[in-house]
């Protein structure tokens, strides 16, 4: 029965009562705390029972892929750092490393470049775990853990903020390499951060979690995704380990200097919220561990930061201001922009969320002629109307911030 | 005579070309014996019309309509039990076609596959969503920036675009900014078309200066209060600006003086 609205019936904007089945359809979001940005959730409800769900997205619809139709390949990058704002560095080197298939100059990238960009996607990826730990956390009610869990993340935060002086939006990264070398003290600092971040998960957030009882109720068996819904539905990173899927690009198809270095890829087969939380937090020892590798790794690296394709990317400062040729080249590359070939690319990367993908189709113009961003996020999302169905209200919270999904890349 | 600008397709260009430029190529290899791929095209058969391996993927030309029995065959016999992506590339202005594509990934071999394949404007895919779910969201994405229709998607509906939206935004004839529906859609939708008049069209472009918008913009060597309308008044400049400010306001020739 449709409401009237008049003065005397109160006018629920999210509320509509359905009267002939006696369920219950509510909105939540897309302003609700706990809905991880600008998720809108059409609920029907049977009491507290979710009989339906219908994830409605689009609020932060920004047209990214139609502006890297629009803008050269270098002005692009920064605009990547808008898509998974928590781990931004993930997405400018997820894209440079499509264009750098694209020229076909991924594997000139100097060492030193190669394992500044590691650290910095590891950094990125614990920060982006302690946020996921924080929120969820208040999500579903412990409010102290979202305290403990934002102090680490900002002072990687920091560590970010002394390499590159973004604390968000990092465009760390280039294509062709790393615009700046670490910073004096940066490593220190870096093995202070690893130590800290190790000492406080074990101590702080699975010593308040792991074998707290309402953790555990609020968590086990919630959010159960089986393995074949995992695959059919294009999950990916820890929504898929979660469901027993042995899969970690970083493993499986090594980009960077990940077949270089040691670390476990932890999987878990109990599929719930549950197993997905103690996978986050193992993921944060495994990527100290990378980083303490990395900071020996670096010590033994050459000053180059730049990959030399002078077709493509600009000479450094020092040849531009006394060579003229680099000079002419770095203008024609600053003005028109560089000429990939022609061709497409789908490269896949391990960003903290999952599988963060670019395909690029270049018709070797300045700028690309489609790209298209396999968000993990969005997939994430589709799922939602699937596994929201019979679980309780007080579960949904759980479940979405269980899925970590990220506006930012949801709608792009 | 006024410049010609090309309606098919209004996105950014190169405004130089080298007239003797040659484009190179992103490598393509053949699909050599014994291999994984190898294997995968004798299992399609007939259905692959073209294959060769870019970056490590094996790409794959099909017929569109075939496209359900291919990632049924792919699933079902090869492993590629994950669709990644699936998405269009507009080709309208060169062809008259959308060239799909779908990024399937075989988790045990590790092994990536792009199926492609493509339609003429107008015509209709098969959905692939009852062998891959996250076809459901990727479908519907596909249709709302495109316009390309999927026979068969239990809900086919806009995604990320208002469902009375006009238009569709990843095509190349869509601007960059919006077309002239997306500058009176909030208008209209908060206030009322009879608002039209009083509002304005919806300044879509982030850039755009308008020297006559006093609210955002200061002139340089006048002082004008918040909100004034100076459009038809001849304001007087602060004095000493005369000395060495241009005046932007007042046209530098005057072609022709009978106007």
């Amino acid at each position: 029965m449709a409401q009237v609205k008049n003065k005397l019936t109160p006018f629920f904007e999210n509320l509509n009562f359905e009267r002939d089945d006696n369920t219950m359809v509510i909105n939540f979001g897309p302003q609700h705390p706990s809905a991880h940005g600008q998720l809108r959730l059409v609920l029907e409800l049977d009491g507290e029972q979710v009989v339906k769900a219908y994830p409605d997205i689009g609020y932060l619809h920004r047209g990214i892929e139609k502006m890297a139709e629009n803008m050269t390949y270098n002005e692009f990058l920064p605009t990547t750092d808008r898509l998974d704002y928590i781990a931004s560095t993930s997405n400018n080197y997820a894209y440079a490393l499509a264009v750098e298939k694209l020229l076909g100059i991924d594997k000139d990238i100097p060492r030193r470049a190669q394992v500044i960009r590691t650290m910095l996607l590891e950094v990125n990826r614990i920060i982006s775990h302690l946020f996921f730990i924080a929120t969820h956390a208040l999500d579903v009610g412990a409010m102290s853990v979202f305290l403990y869990a934002f102090r680490e993340r900002e002072f990687g935060m920091d560590l970010m903020e002394d390499y590159c002086g973004a604390r968000l939006t990092h465009s760390a990264v280039r294509i062709g390499g790393v615009p700046l070398d670490l910073p004096e003290g940066w490593l220190e600092n870096l093995a202070a951060w690893c130590d800290k971040v190790d000492h406080e998960t074990k101590h702080t957030y699975e010593a308040l979690l792991t074998e707290n009882r309402i953790w555990r109720m609020r968590l086990e068996d919630v959010g159960v995704i089986s393995k074949e819904d995992a695959l059919s539905w294009g999950c990916t990173g820890i929504m898929l380990r979660g469901s027993g899927v042995e899969y970690d690009i970083r493993k499986e198809e090594p980009y960077e200097l990940y077949d270089e270095l040691d670390f476990d890829i932890p999987v878990s087969d109990r599929c719930d919220s549950y197993g997905r939380y103690r996978l986050y937090m193992e993921e944060i020892y495994q990527s100290t561990k990378i980083l303490r590798q990395l900071i020996t790794m670096y010590k033994e690296t050459g000053p180059e930061l730049m990959a030399h394709a002078p077709k493509y990317i600009s000479a450094s400062k020092e040849q531009i201001m006394t060579e003229n040729y680099a000079l002419m080249q770095h203008f024609v590359l600053v003005t028109q922009g560089m000429r990939p070939p022609k061709g497409e690319v789908y490269v896949p990367t391990e960003s903290p969320k999952g599988e963060l993908g670019f395909y690029i189709k270049s018709e070797a113009e300045p700028y690309a002629y489609r790209l298209k961003c396999r968000a993990p996020s969005f997939f994430h999302t589709g799922l939602l109307q699937e596994i929201l169905v019979g679980t309780y209200i007080a579960d949904v919270v759980t479940i979405i911030g269980s899925t970590n999904i990220v506006f930012g890349e949801v709608d792009r | 005579m006024r410049k010609y600008t090309p309606k098919d397709n209004v996105q950014a260009k190169a405004y130089y070309t080298d007239r003797f430029w040659v484009s190179p190529r992103v490598p393509q290899s053949p699909v050599e014996e014994g291999t994984h791929f190898a294997k995968v095209v004798e299992t399609l058969g007939a259905q692959c019309k073209e294959a060769y391996i870019v970056d490590g993927q094996l790409v794959v030309h099909i017929d569109a309509t075939e496209n359900f029995n291919v990632m049924k065959t792919l699933k079902e016999q090869c492993g590629y039990t994950q669709c990644s992506e699936q998405s269009a590339v507009d080709y309208l202005a060169q062809d008259g076609e959308f060239e799909l594509f779908w990024q399937l990934l075989n988790i045990d071999e590790a092994k990536r596959i792009r199926v492609t394949t493509r339609i003429k404007q107008g015509e209709a895919i098969e959905s692939i969503e009852k062998l891959y779910k996250s076809a459901n969201f990727a479908e519907r994405e596909l249709f709302d920036m495109f316009g390309i229709k999927v026979n068969n998607h239990p809900f086919l509906k806009r995604i990320l675009m208002p469902d009375d939206w006009e238009g569709h935004p990843l095509l190349k004839t869509y601007p960059l900014h919006g077309d002239e529906f997306a500058s009176w859609y909030e208008v209209d939708k908060i206030f009322g078309k009879e608002y039209r008049d009083i509002i304005g069209p919806e300044n879509r472009d982030p850039a755009m200066i308008d020297r006559y918008d006093t609210k955002r913009f200061s002139r340089i060597g006048y002082e004008v209060p918040f909100a004034a309308d100076y459009t038809d008044e001849e304001q007087q400049p602060v004095e000493y600006s005369d000395t060495f400010l241009v005046d932007y306001n007042k046209p530098s020739k005057t072609l022709d003086e009978r106007k």
